[in-house]
This record gives C-alpha cells, sequence and structure tokens, in this order.
C-alpha cells in the first residue's frame, strides 16, 4: 500500500486529460477499482490470455487478408508468379490467395500469422479448458463461464474449419467434400441441408462466399460478444486463485491491474506475437500452391485437416460401415454416429459436468479455491479418460501417418482404436483415480511426518532413525487445502436406527448416493478426520516412534484444517520426540 | 530475483546438524531429497507475504534499466528494419517471397519479443514487489435488495396489466410466433430442392469416356497394362465442378480371366472395367489402387474395395461396393459409357432407399 502513497502526482498533461473526461464520464472512481484490481500469479493463469491475445491477433491479421482476398468461386485461368499453376483451371479465391502469398508484400507473413494463430487460439482455448477443468474453477459461481467457454470452443472449431476452407485448395475442398458427405448422411433433412448450404449440388459457387461471410463477421462477432461477456464476469467475480498460506475463500491474492497485470500482460502478448512470428517465419502452413487447386476428382494422400478437427476426422474412420435401409430410406449410421456422437459427448459431457458434480455432491457453495487434481481424484479421472478419448480419436485421424512412418498394418491401426476407444478411457479413469490416491497417501505422510532429510541418526540404544523436518508453512497450507462437501442431511444413509432417509430410497435416491460416494472419494486429511478411518493401509505394524509423531502433529492440528496455522515446532520432530 | 533471497529455504542438513550441536550422535549426511522442490500454489516458494520493497541493489537497478532500455530501442530498429524490408524488398518470383517473408518476419519477431522481453525485465526487477490481498465482495446480493428488486419487478408487472390481461398476453406471444419463423422460412432460397439430381449423373449411352488431366478419349487397345488405372471423366463435363463431383470415374485393365463376380461382366470391355470414383464413405475420390491385391483405396478415411469383384468393400467405414459404370465401345473404337450408373453414386442420403 506504501507504494502508492509514494507515486509521483500524475501530470499536469495526464490530469488535464483525465479531468476532461472526467467531467463528461465520472469515471474516477470506477477506474480506480480498475485499475487497483488484483489478479493472481501463476502460470496457468496465462493460457486463457493466450487464446485472448491469439484472437486480437486473429481479428487484426484477417483484416490484412480480407483487403486482397475474393471469397469468388468463378472460374479464372492462373496465369502469375507461381509458374507452375499458369494456365490452370482455378476458382477465384484460390488464385487471390496465390495472390497474397507470391504478389502482396507481407501477404505470406499474414496469411501464415493468421493460420498459426489459429492454431495456437485452439490449442490455447483446450488448455485453458483443462486448466479451468482440472482446477475446478468452474464451480460455482463460475459455471456461467464455464457454458460461454464452451460454447466459444464450438465456435472456434467451426470458425477455423470454415476459415482454412476459404482458399479453395485441394486439401481444404476435400474437407467440403468431407462436410457434405456427413450433411447429406443426417436423417431426413441432410438432403436439404446440403442443397441449402451449397447453393444446389456439391460444390456450387456459393460455398466460399457463403462460409466467407460467416467467418469474417457472424463468428467473429459472437466470438467478440462472449469474449466480452468471458472477461466481464471474470472481472466481476474476480479471478480463483490457487491454495496457500494467504489465500481464503474470502480474498484473492496477487498484484494490481496497474501497472503490475498491465505490464505483464502487455508483454505476454507481445511475446505470443513474436512467438507467432517466429514461426510463421520459419515455419511455412498451408501451403495452398503445394496442393492445387480443389477439384472433386482429384485427392493426395495423407490429407489430415487441421488438429482441432482431427478427432471428427478420426472419428470417420474409425467407426464401422453400418447403415439401415428400411423403408425406401437410409440411414447412414457410419458417418451420423461419428459425426455426431464423439463431439456431444466430449462438449456435453464438459458443459454437464458442473451441474452432474453439484448434484451428486450436493456443494452448492462458492469456490474460490482451486482444488489441486489430485484432491479430486474422480473429476481428474474423468478428465483424463476424456482427454484420453479426444487423443485416440485424434491419432485415428493421422492412422495412415502413423502406420506409414511406423510401419504398421493400416488397418491394424484402426482396429486397434476400435478396441482403444473404449478400453483407453476405461483405463485412463482408473489409473488416474489409482495415482490421486496415492498422491493424496503422499501428501498425507507429509502432513503426517513432515520431509525426509536424508539425515541418519543413531539413537543411544543403537537404533538408526531418520531425522523428518515438518514442511513448511506455505506447503502445509496448500496440503490442507480441501473441501469435501460433507453428505447433504437427505443422502446420510441411515439414521442410528438404520432407517434410511426417505430421500435415499428409490432409484434416484441410491443414484445420487452412490454418485456422491464416487464423487467425493479421498484419502482423509490427518487431524480434522482423524486416524481412526481411512489409515488402516498397512501403517500399524510399525514402530511406536511414528505412533508419537502422528499424536505431536495430529494436536498441532487446528481443528478446522485451514491454512494459517504454525506448523509443528523442532520439539516435535521425530528425532526428537523418539529420543 | 529479489524473491529468492528472502525464500530459499534453509539448509536442512546443516540446520538440523547445527542444532543438535553437541550431542551424542553420528550423521550420514546425502543430499536432501524432497526440500529443493516446492509444491503447486502461487508463492509456494515465496514464504511470508512480502511488504513493498525498492530495487534493493541500485546499481543492479541501473543495469536493468539500461537493459529495458536498449531491448525497446532493439524493438524500435527493428520496427524501421520492418518498414525498410517492405519498400526495400520486392516480392513477385518465388524467391524473392522466401526472402521477403524471411526479412519481414524476423524483424517483426525481434520488435514484440523485445517489447516483451523489455516489458518482463522491468515489472520484475524495477518494479517494487507487491503482493496485495483483496476481499472477495460476496456475489450475492442482500436479502434487502433482492427483495426490493422483487417489490420493483412485481410492481411493474402489476402496472403493466401483463397477468391481468390475458389477451394482450397471448395475443403477444401468438405475435411472436411467425416472427421466429419467418428468419427461417427466409433462409429457403438458398438453394433449389435435392430432387432426384442425386440420384444421376451426366453419363448416358455413347457418352465418351476423356482421360482426366489430358481430356482425349481412349481405345481399349490403347489402355493395355493390366493393373493400371486411369480417372476417366464424361465428355463435355470435364470443367463442370458440380457434375464431376458425381460422375468421375476409374477404368482398370485385368489380365483375361481377373476379373470376378460380382462384377457385371457385360458391362466391361476387354477387361477394362469402371467403377465410380466417388466414395460411398463421404465422398473422397478413391484414387490409390495396389495392383497386386487390385485393392482400391480411398485416401481420406480407407475404405479399400476389391476391384476384382465389382469393388465389394473390404474394410473401412464405407457401406457399399463403388457403382460400376457400364462400357461399350463407339463406332470410332472409343471407350464409352452404356448408360448411366445403375445407382446413385457417392455417399448414402435419406431417400437413397
Amino acid at each position: 500500500m506504501s507504494a502508492q502513497d509514494e507515486l509521483p502526482a500524475p501530470s499536469k498533461a495526464l490530469a488535464g486529460t483525465g479531468v476532461w473526461l472526467d467531467d463528461r464520464f465520472r469515471g474516477a472512481k470506477g477506474l480506480r477499482t480498475f485499475l487497483k484490481k488484483i489478479y493472481p500469479d501463476h502460470w496457468t493463469f496465462l493460457l486463457g490470455e493466450i487464446a485472448l491475445y491469439s484472437f486480437v491477433i486473429l481479428l487484426l491479421t484477417g483484416t490484412f487478408l480480407t483487403l486482397f482476398f475474393q471469397p469468388s468461386m468463378t472460374d479464372v485461368v492462373y496465369h502469375g508468379t507461381y509458374t507452375r499453376l499458369n494456365g490452370v483451371r482455378m476458382s477465384e479465391a484460390y488464385a487471390s490467395t496465390l495472390n497474397i502469398s507470391f504478389d502482396v508484400r507481407g501477404g505470406l507473413l499474414m496469411r501464415q500469422i493468421h493460420h498459426w494463430a489459429a492454431n495456437l487460439f485452439m490449442v490455447a482455448i483446450f488448455a485453458h479448458l483443462m486448466r479451468v477443468f482440472f482446477t475446478g474453477a468452474y464451480r460455482k459461481p463460475r459455471d456461467v463461464n464455464w457454458l460461454i467457454g464452451i460454447v466459444m470452443l464450438t465456435l472456434g472449431m467451426l470458425e477455423g474449419l470454415f476459415g482454412y476452407s476459404l482458399p479453395d485448395d485441394l486439401l481444404s475442398g476435400t474437407g467440403l467434400r468431407i462436410l457434405e458427405g456427413v450433411l447429406l448422411g443426417i436423417p431426413i433433412v441432410g438432403t436439404y441441408l446440403t442443397f441449402f448450404l451449397f447453393g444446389g449440388q456439391f460444390p456450387g459457387h456459393d460455398i466460399i462466399p457463403r462460409l466467407y461471410i460467416i467467418h469474417v463477421l457472424l463468428i467473429p462477432a459472437l466470438l467478440l460478444a462472449l469474449i466480452s461477456a468471458h472477461l466481464f464476469i471474470m472481472f466481476w467475480q474476480k479471478h480463483t486463485q490457487h491454495p496457500g498460506v494467504r489465500q481464503t475463500e474470502k480474498n484473492v491474492v496477487g498484484q494490481p491491474f496497474y501497472p503490475y497485470f498491465m505490464a505483464k500482460t502487455g508483454a505476454w502478448f507481445f511475446f505470443i506475437f513474436g512467438g507467432l512470428a517466429v514461426l510463421s517465419t520459419v515455419a511455412q502452413v498451408n501451403p495452398i500452391w503445394l496442393y492445387g487447386p480443389y477439384s472433386p476428382v482429384a485427392i493426395s494422400a495423407g490429407s489430415q485437416p487441421d488438429f482441432y478437427m482431427g478427432f471428427l476426422e478420426g472419428a470417420l474412420r474409425v467407426f464401422p460401415s453400418w447403415t439401415w435401409d428400411v423403408a425406401g430410406h437410409t440411414v447412414a449410421w457410419n458417418v451420423v454416429i461419428p459425426a455426431l456422437v464423439p463431439l456431444g459427448v466430449i462438449l456435453t459431457g464438459a458443459a454437464l459436468w458442473p451441474f452432474i458434480e453439484r448434484w451428486a455432491t450436493g456443494d452448492n457453495s462458492e469456490h474460490h479455491i482451486n482444488d489441486r487434481p489430485r484432491n479430486a481424484p474422480t473429476r481428474t479421472a474423468v478428465g483424463v479418460a476424456a482427454v484420453t478419448f479426444y487423443i485416440i480419436l485424434l491419432l485415428e485421424g493421422a492412422n495412415d501417418l502413423i502406420a506409414f512412418h511406423l510401419n504398421i498394418d493400416l488397418y491394424l491401426t484402426t482396429e486397434i482404436a476400435r478396441w482403444a476407444v473404449f478400453l483407453g478411457p476405461a483405463v485412463a479413469y482408473f489409473v488416474t483415480k489409482r495415482i490421486c490416491l496415492g498422491l493424496q497417501r503422499k501428501d498425507r505422510d507429509l502432513l503426517e511426518h513432515g520431509l525426509e532429510t536424508g539425515i541418519i541418526r543413531q539413537l543411544p540404544s543403537g537404533a538408526f532413525v531418520e531425522l523428518h523436518r515438518p514442511v513448511s508453512e506455505e506447503t502445509r497450507a496448500v496440503l490442507l487445502a480441501r473441501t469435501t462437501p460433507p453428505p447433504p442431511p437427505a443422502l446420510v444413509a441411515a439414521d442410528e436406527n438404520g432407517v434410511p432417509a426417505p430421500q435415499a430410497r428409490g432409484i434416484a435416491g441410491r443414484l445420487r448416493a452412490s454418485a456422491y460416494r464416487v464423487l467425493t472419494e479421498s484419502i482423509p486429511l490427518p487431524g480434522g478426520n482423524g486416524h481412526g478411518n481411512g489409515h488402516g493401509d498397512g501403517r500399524g505394524g510399525r514402530d511406536g516412534e511414528h505412533g508419537d509423531e502422528h499424536a505431536a502433529i495430529g494436536a498441532a492440528q487446528p481443528p478446522d484444517g485451514g491454512g494459517a496455522v504454525s506448523g509443528p515446532d523442532d520439539d516435535s520432530q521425530p528425532g526428537a520426540a523418539g529420543s | 530475483m529479489s524473491d529468492n533471497d528472502q525464500t530459499s529455504p534453509a539448509q536442512p542438513g546443516g540446520e538440523a546438524a547445527g542444532q543438535e550441536e553437541g550431542r551424542p550422535h553420528r550423521v550420514i549426511g546425502t543430499p536432501p531429497p524432497a526440500l529443493g522442490r516446492t509444491l503447486l500454489g502461487p508463492g509456494a516458494a515465496r514464504g511470508a507475504p512480502r511488504a513493498a520493497i525498492e530495487p534493493a541493489d541500485p546499481v543492479k537497478a541501473r543495469r536493468a534499466e539500461r537493459t529495458v532500455a536498449a531491448l525497446f530501442l532493439l524493438a524500435m530498429v527493428a520496427g524501421i528494419g520492418f518498414i525498410a524490408a517492405y519498400i526495400g524488398m520486392p516480392v513477385h518470383s518465388v524467391a524473392k517471397v522466401f526472402h521477403s517473408n524471411l526479412a519481414l518476419g524476423a524483424s517483426m519477431s525481434v520488435v514484440f519479443l523485445a517489447l516483451g522481453a523489455g516489458a518482463v525485465i522491468w515489472v520484475r526487477v524495477l518494479m517494487p514487489n507487491v503482493e496485495i490481498a483483496e476481499d472477495r465482495k460476496p456475489l450475492a446480493s442482500s436479502a434487502a435488495d433482492r427483495r426490493a428488486f422483487e417489490e420493483t419487478f412485481a410492481e411493474g408487472t402489476e402496472r403493466s396489466g401483463f397477468l391481468k390481461r390475458p389477451l394482450i398476453r397471448r395475443t403477444l406471444i401468438a405475435a411472436t410466433v411467425p416472427l421466429v419463423l419467418a428468419p427461417i422460412v427466409l433462409l429457403r432460397d438458398m438453394g433449389p430442392l435435392p430432387g432426384t439430381t442425386l440420384r444421376h449423373t451426366v453419363w448416358r449411352k455413347g457418352l465418351r469416356l476423356l482421360v482426366f488431366g489430358s481430356n482425349r478419349p481412349i481405345r481399349p487397345e490403347e489402355f493395355d497394362t493390366p493393373g493400371g488405372l486411369i480417372t476417366v471423366v464424361p465428355d463435355g463435363y470435364q470443367d463442370n465442378q458440380d457434375e464431376l463431383a458425381k460422375a468421375a470415374a476409374i477404368i482398370i485393365k485385368f489380365g483375361p480371366g481377373q476379373l470376378l463376380p460380382p462384377t457385371v461382366m457385360d458391362w466391361t470391355v476387354q477387361n477394362i472395367v469402371c467403377y465410380s470414383k466417388i466414395c460411398t464413405h463421404v465422398g473422397c475420390p478413391v484414387a490409390l489402387y495396389e495392383q497386386t491385391t487390385h485393392h482400391i483405396l480411398c485416401p481420406c478415411h480407407q475404405s479399400t474395395f476389391d476391384a476384382q469383384r465389382g469393388a465389394t468393400v473390404l474394410f473401412g467405414p464405407a457401406p457399399r461396393p463403388l457403382p460400376q459404370l457400364p462400357l461399350a465401345v463407339d463406332a470410332e473404337g472409343y471407350l464409352v459409357a452404356n448408360g448411366d450408373f445403375n445407382q446413385p453414386v457417392g455417399p448414402s442420403f435419406w431417400e437413397r432407399g
């Protein structure tokens, strides 16, 4: 605080402008709040910023590209700088993309930054989504922002697909052909949707101009509105924070916006822009002149979409050839299921998860301190299972490259993926859960016994013991930061007479009770929860030293399990206790 | 930088050993395994909250100031370099584009990375380090505010008579229905109705097969390499993308007796068989042909068809064989179609049946 007092008075120029503005808008108070806003500092909080700044860079470079791009499917015969394609028929869209690449100064750089930024945008969204999921930052009151985020993820995928389809090159045109094939497969309305979207038969002459306006106006405007809402809600509710000594559910610890966060986030923007510029200087992306213009007759091997569409491509590859011919109609399960179900499972599952969790745990309280992933083993396991499912389909989307480079039989990769898509997530779920519970046990050990110092002492009796040292206050606060909601009264299985509560009976009641048990499964903390339950993991046979130590640390344990207490002093060290 | 000075954990070994001075003990020291690490959490490595501190070392601070200024200067120079590269380096050839991209991209990278690095050193070294805990206000409104809102809302509803006058309410709701439907109806003219367009291609009796690319008709005798595959398009439609998207086909030459049912032998000419090139999965052109096994592979999703046996599906997501095009030879000896495909080509659709 003293730092602010020492600040020099603002310059006359600033004061003048400030007075001029404040006379008109009365902003001094509100803007001061804005300047003083506290932002917690952690690298995982920068992932969303990457997405934000990629979006800004996409708007800047995209605007430049629109100055030169012709969203037209009119046939032209190319005669230009890229002589290999001289005399080739192509659409104006493709020709103008060649023009941007070879005849507009900086055009290639802007195109490449735009494409790299689109990929980074999606990577950052996925990374940010995983951070928010695995730390439980989506919980009340941030569930609305979570839903906005999922809508933006969906829009981002569409925006990317439509954007890379615009140059009308062979690769992206094949992507549109696949899109057509998928739309055709939709029962009842498929052919109508296709003919309306493409303005008739595929490819027609309308799809590029239509995708263009969706790509440059409709979706960006929606994204801009949603990003504004996302940021405003974040600002209004204040950012979450990771656990620590000073961090509580009632405060936010960090650095003020002005000048710290502003400088840091500005630097981050520059680094992201700089990083994308480096990539676009040295790493070629989407060289459409090598693919050639789109023709429905031609194809090249190893056709892959951009990575964020890859899992859909994998789903199309992995799914067997099931179709129904019923009463003069064809239901193309082989297309409809892989196109809709994996995406639906991931997006709908993600959207519903906060509400499922709240229903199961009955936890309706506000959360501003993030969970460590290990402290919500079931949530973490579900998340890792979903990521595994996604990655298996993504890999299957590149199975021809995997088969080629690793010299595996092509069909074998698909057969493996057909099993792995079910078994992988199941294995991932159980393994993750075990790892989380194991890490929780390790944490409990740290709290109970402290850290191993590596110092072996011989006691007067001749026995050897290793010195342990209590963990630091900060670590202790982090380890103790756990929230296990108490079972809602309705879900307590039975009263003292063994009679189940009325709400726990029936299918819904039993389902909710099991969901509660699964979602709150955890290794109890020492102290608050006592050693009585959950401590029967083969520790009983150890010597008495540990018993003493437990007693010592257990006594120092605050009953509320809260943060800012001093750890056990040196006397409670195991060595001292035992000697 | 100054963070670490305050927080580097005290040497555990030394500390423990020091405290135990003078007591009978033997110490076998190994490097402490767990103390060097920090655990997750902001400030996990920082320890107690710090007060605002000025840069401890004025010499260091001056050096940092110069570094930041040098980086900003570098950004300016690189920015000028970017403009110079734009003005001085022409494009209009692949090699020149390469050099222009290199110069523009490198200077742009330096601009942004130098600005970023300068800002980071500025904030981390030169600005006094503060960590402030701000209180959160409860997000929910107070009960009084909620009640006041409810009262105001109820009062407004009451005054509007929205609940009391069901006639107005219902007619208003009724009026919105066409308002919602109209924009959807308005989209009707985005395209024609599909009709039967998906059931037919332009192939008809007597239409010549042109070799894709060269657009020349082909005689069966010219295609005498068993195991060969040629992409063909209907004569007169070689530049019609909409028709090619359905009509594209492949012809494959076999040795005598190699073609087996269910291939329709009457539709082949001199062991040349013609199949649709449009995959029955989602419409990619099937283009990869393995001569030894006579397998046609779709490079998109790897549906595999047996060219020897009527292009039946061997593997992958395609549900149906590639339709076979009836072939014949015209008066001049060129390969022609002897009619359209006898079924719709390409992906499944609802009305296909």
